[in-house]
């Protein structure tokens, strides 16, 4: 050690005069630092979310040549289109039967993998999650060919045990059926995948614990898993809400919004009137009418996130 | 079985009850595997039928043959598309786009992350929340305005955006970074304090702690955030559909649907094959990091 | 090498005062354990002498120097955390070399240092391996080996064997004495467990409440606390108090714990509290080694007494005895031969001689 502390005092002192920044001003420069890495964050945060949104609360209240201020006339207007109403009322049967069961099959399809010997698992995720790693503009395109009305792979199926051949995205009911069906394939992944993470946390002890003292599977579910997955469950829940609600690409090219714009909701038909219609300020009002739902679900999101932390 | 057998010497009830509890698993699993199965089934086919249609013809195709087979294999689909300057151009545009947001949204988010886990500073965690709030805010509320602002900018600067390609650069990483932020924080505050302190006695800086301790520690979760960014940018319908219409600023997904939809269904075969190659690069990220997929897909509810 | 000096430092956060006025002067080479219950602000005042928080008032002086604005990095310290804080992605080697690496020390000299610290630690064959591959104490070692490596100018160690198992503890605590003694740099030691602070320490400094207590070697820290709270925290099984006043019978002074008990105090005693008031409260503080089985041969100041017994714990080579006394447990260390059985009566003897006599109102050992 002598001859390394010898070749220190030669190296350190010329170390101390080269840097010498006391710790207040480091500390100063550290929060000007941080500022300073967060910048862009918060430039493109304020630039490109922030503004347009309000800007889009400006927009709505013009005219469509977006010379005039005309209020809330583009609401009223709005008001009195029958098919702003068969927007609202799609918009919402969508979202919430979609999630409802893509929920649904999202915990069942995890309780199956969860149930099987693990060294299996791995297997069956990685083609379960399938669905939602194709981007969906992709995928709703083999499904508007599985769809297509002269040739559609599933008629010919159903031809096979005698049914007659189904307008898949011909017909008000189907269509809808369609979009839903088509929705909850893409999302019930994300679900499954959500959930088996969660189920892989509840100790194992808690089911023994709970079968020695007599509860059947289904006891098990209710009062052991149900309770553990309580939160995640509704982040998730919440979460595909918000991203449901708000869907584009799906409704877009699997039906366009047809037929006769029974299956559009906010977003397809403020893309229909503001982009291809020309008429910005009303495609923006009609987007506006997804905030309060979104706002809802962001609360709700946001308490529960602040729960776990404050839980951990 | 066996498990009972080794029991014997317990009580003669408590075998049969152990064996009837093994019988049942057994159904239980043959179950799990039967429902799995049609699951499956339900996942994979519309992948399948890509790939069935993008090998027939378009002879085949009109036919109207079995539509679940292919009786005469063909790759002219793929050569087709492949030596095609439009769909190659709109390959080059999609891989452009992901590969700049990507490095972008990193260039922005780890820092930012690594300032909001370790830096407490004014308004910190105000802003942490708020990046998690501008994630939930979908790109079907923003197009327009945004539309309206780049024509607005062209107009004001001269500098035209719209119809660009890389008017995507600006508004991808609106979708990409606040959720990449979110994970990385979620990353780096896993890390325990004392090691950015031992980092600091043993001399670093801050921008030392972070490259060379923060940034390899936390390479699952970068690597996360990456596959996370790539996919998004990848995948993203709307806004091309909205901010570029001329084919040669098209990227993938958008280009298909609006150059190969021509009102002739017999298109179908290159359609499909277009929809698999522009399926491709996540499918084949996701086989290989399937993990890290879904790390960064869990990470964002988990870690809060 | 150098020596440390704390002058009147304070250390407060937005309403908690985390050390309210230390004085402290450490000499070269030597070795000092701060210990006290969790928060009573040793950790904090480590992290002040690293660098790692700054000083609300006061002075921090290494080698002469005052260093309260100096950041960690100029401070020539090395610090070994409770968790270790070992990088999980550099090897063992790359661990230790860090700090060297950052200062850009030719790589010839980066080498012979963490091969000299390895050899010290015993870890030669473990330096390309990665934290994770090692266990517990190896952990252990390759932090402190990274702390030799920089050859600073003081060690600081915050809890570093509270991670480990009983048995690696007290290995590891020899084998940070053999270091210590091998290198001879001054270190300052923070732990929560008096016993790692007797057997490691020169010096040992008590703290409780942002205060120091008392500072002292093990020795006088054990013999002749200077307060309640020392006499009570130094020590295992602790120190018995029990509530008492001093008493004048028949002209020689007697210590009366209830009713019926009061002892005569052995002469020494008695002329060193002559000036103490009657009536004050005070408190007897008795170790339990001090609490045995009478003999027949009682030596001057030790004095016999009955009680019954509550509990007994057999040790082996002691019986650890539990009695209640005026609704207080006392705890005595008989011989394992003598007749000890809980539920039974037993005569003991208190060994007065090696009493503390306390003010019940001040906590002060008189």
């Amino acid at each position: 050690m002598v001859d390394v502390a010898v070749e220190r005092n030669s190296a350190a002192p010329a170390q101390k005069a080269r840097k010498r920044v006391t710790l207040r001003t480091a500390l100063k420069r550290k929060s000007t630092a941080a500022f300073l890495m967060t910048l862009p964050l918060i430039l493109l945060i304020s630039l490109l979310v922030i503004y347009p949104a309000f800007y889009s609360l400006h927009l709505a209240t013009l005219n469509k040549s977006m010379q005039r201020f005309v209020g809330l006339g583009n609401f009223q207007f709005l008001f009195t289109r029958e098919t702003f109403w068969l927007v609202v009322q799609q918009s919402c049967i969508f979202a919430i039967t979609a999630v409802i069961f893509k929920a649904l099959i999202g915990f069942i399809v995890a309780h199956f993998v969860h149930n099987i010997p693990a060294k299996g698992q791995r297997k069956w995720r990685g083609m379960l999650l399938v669905p939602w790693v194709i981007p969906p503009a992709m995928s709703t395109l083999a499904w508007l060919w599985l769809f297509d009305p002269s040739y559609s792979a599933f008629n010919y199926l159903l031809a096979g045990v005698g049914v007659d051949r189904i307008p898949w995205t011909g017909e008000t009911g189907w269509a809808r059926f369609s979009v839903i069906l088509v929705n909850i394939w893409v999302g019930a992944p994300f679900f499954m995948i959500m959930y088996l993470a969660s189920l892989k946390s509840v100790p194992d002890q808690l089911y023994e614990a709970a079968a020695i003292d007599g509860a059947n599977w289904w006891q098990r579910i209710w009062y052991v898993t149900l309770p553990m997955m309580r939160n995640i469950i509704a982040i998730t829940t919440l979460f595909s809400l918000i991203v449901t609600f708000a869907n584009f690409d799906i409704v877009r090219i699997l039906t366009a919004g047809g037929p006769l714009d029974h299956t559009h909701i906010f977003a397809t038909w403020a893309f229909r009137i503001g982009i291809e219609g020309g008429d910005i300020p009303l495609g923006a009002s009609v987007s506006l009418f997804m905030i309060p739902i979104l706002a809802i679900a962001a609360v709700f999101i946001l308490r529960d996130i602040n729960k776990r932390g404050n839980e951990a | 079985m066996t498990s009972s057998a080794v029991i014997d010497k317990s009580a003669p009830t408590r075998t049969v009850k152990l064996r009837s509890m093994s019988r049942d698993r057994t159904w239980a699993l043959r179950w799990s595997y039967f429902f799995l199965t049609l699951f499956a089934i339900f996942a994979l086919i519309p992948p399948l039928y890509m790939l069935i249609t993008s090998l027939k013809t378009s002879a085949e195709i009109s036919a109207a043959t079995n539509p679940w087979w292919v009786y005469h294999p063909t790759l002219s689909n793929y050569v087709e598309l492949l030596t095609s300057n439009q769909f190659l151009t709109f390959f080059r545009n999609s891989a452009l786009v992901s590969i700049f947001v990507v490095t972008i949204t990193m260039l922005i988010s780890v820092p930012a992350a690594f300032a909001l886990a370790r830096m407490r500073f004014w308004g910190s965690a105000t802003l942490a929340t708020g990046v998690f709030l501008t994630y939930l805010i979908p790109e079907t509320l923003l197009f327009l305005p945004l539309f309206k602002m780049f024509v607005v900018f062209g107009e004001l600067t001269g500098i035209q955006l719209i119809n660009k390609w890389y008017v995507l650069l600006i508004v991808y990483p609106t979708l990409t970074v606040p959720f990449c932020t979110w994970i990385m924080i979620g990353y780096f505050a896993s890390i325990p304090k004392e090691l950015d302190e031992a980092a600091i006695i043993d001399g670093a800086t801050w921008f030392q702690t972070l490259t060379r301790i923060f940034i390899p520690v936390a390479l699952p979760g970068l690597i996360a955030a990456t596959i996370f960014a790539f996919t998004v940018s990848w995948a993203q319908f709307l806004y091309p559909l909205v901010f570029t219409t001329s084919t040669d600023q098209l990227v993938l997904p958008v280009g298909i649907i609006t150059t190969l939809i021509k009102g002739d269904v017999f298109a179908w075969g290159q359609i499909m094959t277009g929809a698999l190659l522009g399926a491709a690069p996540p499918l084949i990220i996701y086989a290989f990091l399937m993990d890290y997929y879904i790390a960064g897909l869990t990470a964002g509810a988990t870690k809060g | 090498m150098a020596d440390v000096t704390l002058r009147k430092v304070f250390k407060r956060y937005d309403d908690v005062e985390a050390v309210r006025g230390i004085d402290l002067d450490i000499a070269d080479h030597e070795f000092v354990v701060l210990v006290g219950p969790s928060g009573c602000g040793k950790s904090t005042t480590l992290r002040m002498i690293a660098g790692l928080e700054d000083i609300t008032d006061g002075d921090i002086m290494i080698g002469g120097d005052v260093v309260n604005d100096v950041p960690p990095k100029d401070r020539d310290i090395a610090m070994v955390f409770q968790n270790y804080a070992l990088y999980p992605h550099m090897t063992v080697a790359e661990n230790m070399s860090f700090g060297l690496r950052l200062k850009r020390y030719p790589k010839a000299e980066i080498k012979s240092r963490v091969d000299e610290a390895a050899r010290m630690l015993d870890i030669v064959e473990l330096v390309d391996r990665k934290p994770k591959q090692l266990s517990g104490g190896q952990r252990q070692r390759v932090a402190m080996g990274r702390a030799i490596v920089r050859n600073p100018k003081v060690f600081l160690f915050d809890e570093p064997l509270s991670n480990l198992d009983a048995k690696l503890r007290v290995q590891m605590r020899i084998e940070i004495k053999k270091v210590h003694q091998k290198v001879r740099t001054t270190t300052v030691y923070v732990t929560h467990d008096q016993i790692e602070a007797m057997t490691l320490a020169d010096r040992v400094v008590v703290m409780n409440n942002g205060l120091i207590e008392q500072i002292g070697t093990p020795n006088e820290l054990y013999h002749h606390p200077a307060t309640r709270f020392v006499a009570g925290f130094i020590g295992s099984p602790a120190m018995n108090f029990m509530a008492c006043r001093l008493e004048d019978v028949g002209g020689k002074m007697h210590i009366r714990l209830t009713d019926r008990i009061a002892f005569p105090l052995p002469p020494a005693r008695a002329e060193r509290y002559k000036t103490i008031s009657r009536t004050d409260k005070l408190l007897l503080g008795i170790r339990p080694e001090h609490i045995t089985e009478a003999s027949p041969h009682a030596e001057p100041g030790v004095e016999p007494f009955d009680v019954v017994l509550d509990v007994i714990e057999p040790m082996g080579m002691e019986t650890m005895i539990y009695f209640m006394m005026e609704g207080g447990e006392i705890c005595g260390r008989v011989s394992p031969n003598a007749d000890a059985r809980a539920g039974a009566p037993m005569r003991l003897a208190i060994d007065l001689n090696n009493m503390h006599l306390l003010d019940e109102a001040t906590g002060a050992v008189i």
